[in-house]
């Protein structure tokens, strides 16, 4: 098999699962516990804490576990809104978000009253700080904007929106779900208030996550309950989840700079070899400012589902858009953003490349792929008739 | 997600291409939805003696197109209209909900087609 979406998930890191294992069953305790052998739990929830922070350039304190990337955005959108809702009601954000920020939005705009504006993005992706700054008024208490973009890989000005967030006294957040543990993340460098990740995008297990909240910076709670996370995000430690977190971000900071220009050199290649094979496609995302490991294209006159499904009779794992849009019938928002038209846009085909594979990988799949354009193209109306 | 007959029809599809000099040719579906059929027929004594699609769509679009034309292929006009989505849908053995539409749209195909064969006689006479 040859899996190339690894935006969508990774297999955990045999090293992240060896590390977990012991957390569920002798070491199974509750850190809430006074008893010693709770007590080594709490250490290793806390020694994971110290890991992801180091990640992301923060200190331990400054660290929420959560359950996943979704969550994270949850607390971070919804609990500003909660505490900052006499201050304003005016959120900025992008029409290319994740659907875990998007539909946030949508829903504090249905049932709290808030306005949402959603920035558009240049051809490549590319949101417009000063757009940002123009967006900003006498209301706006929140801005949310993705690092990288998970369909098409552009990574965002941060650091410069940061600024202009802080310049204002907006809490910015920021969806960092595919860039942490991907490239290098200085939190305070990039000058975000809120930072979302999801420990299952680089080799860790699913069903954990976490949230960066910058000291100093308030939030209401989602959920109610213990003291669990100083109160706020209750419920008894998944301990094996967030040693195994802890763990791929050990891992991903050894590993990145080796991963990135692997990852890099193999992506260019099945990019180069696509486009020269593969007559009418379109490379989506930015040329340069783009995450190492994703490519995506469309293909003119087909749709994406149907090169998925041959792909997938060779063994060959891509997603069309983005995983979580394969189930409905809208094209992906994100390329509609970019101002491909709806029909191209039904064409796409995301390849995420990750440490597993080979130039071999590539070598298959840029060599099944143009077989299958030409194959689908010949069935298709639009092409016959060009 | 989808059945193994599905994905043999989408696979190998019967009936792919185009016929030249059609009798009737329905056009259905919109690119801007990702799913766009033509069904040509040729008929001879009210019957269908060949019919072809070309399709632009999701496996099931495929699948659909393919089962609609074994279908029809030798059929009389009136036995092809009668042709339902749930007809394809039962030999497909099934269609996820999502994708009922594509079923619809080969129904519509054919009797689109079949209508292009009839207005094209009575501009004739």
């Amino acid at each position: 098999m040859i899996y190339l979406d690894h935006n969508a998930t990774t297999p955990c890191d045999p090293v992240v699962l060896e590390e977990m294992k012991k957390w569920f069953t002798e070491m199974f305790f509750n850190p809430s516990s006074i008893y010693t052998a709770s007590q080594r739990a709490k250490e290793a929830v806390e020694d994971a804490r110290k890991k992801v922070a180091r990640l992301l350039d923060a200190s331990s304190e400054e660290i929420i576990f959560t359950s996943g990337g979704t969550e994270s955005n949850n607390i971070a959108i919804i609990g500003t809104a909660l505490l900052l809702k006499n201050r304003g009601n005016h959120i900025i954000t992008s029409l290319i978000e994740h659907h875990a920020v998007l539909n946030v939005c949508k829903f504090l705009e249905k049932n709290m009253g808030f306005q949402v504006t959603y920035l558009p993005v240049d051809r490549y992706g590319i949101i417009d700080p000063d757009d940002v700054r123009k967006a900003i008024n006498e209301k706006t208490m929140l801005i949310s904007i993705m690092a990288a973009n998970n369909e098409i890989g552009t990574i965002e000005p941060i650091e410069q929106i940061g600024k202009i967030a802080k310049e204002n006294n907006i809490v910015f957040h920021c969806d960092g779900v595919q860039v942490a543990g991907k490239i290098p993340v200085s939190v305070k460098k990039l000058n975000v208030d809120f930072f979302s990740l999801s420990g299952h995008k680089f080799y860790g297990p699913k069903g954990i996550g976490a949230l960066y909240v910058r000291k100093g910076v308030k939030f209401k709670p989602v959920f109610y309950g213990g003291h669990q996370e100083k109160g706020l995000r209750p419920g008894t430690e998944n301990v094996p989840a967030m040693v195994g977190l802890g763990k791929a971000c050990e891992i991903a900071e050894e590993k990145m700079a080796q991963d990135s220009s692997k990852e890099k050199i193999l992506r260019d290649e099945l990019e180069k070899k696509l486009v020269e094979r593969i007559p009418e496609i379109i490379v989506n995302g930015h040329p340069e400012k783009r995450l190492y490991n994703t490519l995506n294209i469309c293909v003119k006159y087909v749709e994406g589902e149907s090169m998925l499904l041959h792909l997938d009779f060779e063994g060959i794992c891509v997603s069309s858009g983005s995983a979580c849009t394969s189930g409905s019938l809208e094209p992906s928002h994100v390329l509609l953003a970019l101002g491909i038209p709806p029909e191209v846009a039904h064409g796409s085909l995301r390849f995420s490349l990750g440490r597993s594979n080979t130039m071999a990988d590539i070598e298959k799949t840029a060599d099944v792929l143009p077989e299958i354009v030409e194959k689908l193209r010949k069935m298709s109306p639009f092409w016959n008739k060009k | 997600m989808y059945s193994e007959k599905l994905l043999d029809h989408f696979k190998n599809p019967r009936n792919m291409g185009r016929i030249e000099n059609a009798d009737g040719i329905g056009k259905v579906g919109n690119p801007v939805c990702g799913d766009v059929m033509w069904i040509y027929i040729k008929v001879r004594d009210d019957r269908i003696a060949d019919i072809k699609f070309e399709t632009f769509g999701c496996g099931a679009a495929v699948a659909t197109s393919s089962v609609i034309t074994e279908l029809a292929r030798g059929k009389t006009l009136e036995e092809a209209e009668k042709i339902t989505n749930q007809d394809v849908v039962d030999v497909l053995e099934g269609l996820p909900p999502l994708k009922k539409h594509c079923s619809l749209l080969a129904e519509q195909g054919l009797r689109a087609a079949i209508n292009d064969y009839r207005e094209k006689q009575r501009a004739k006479h």
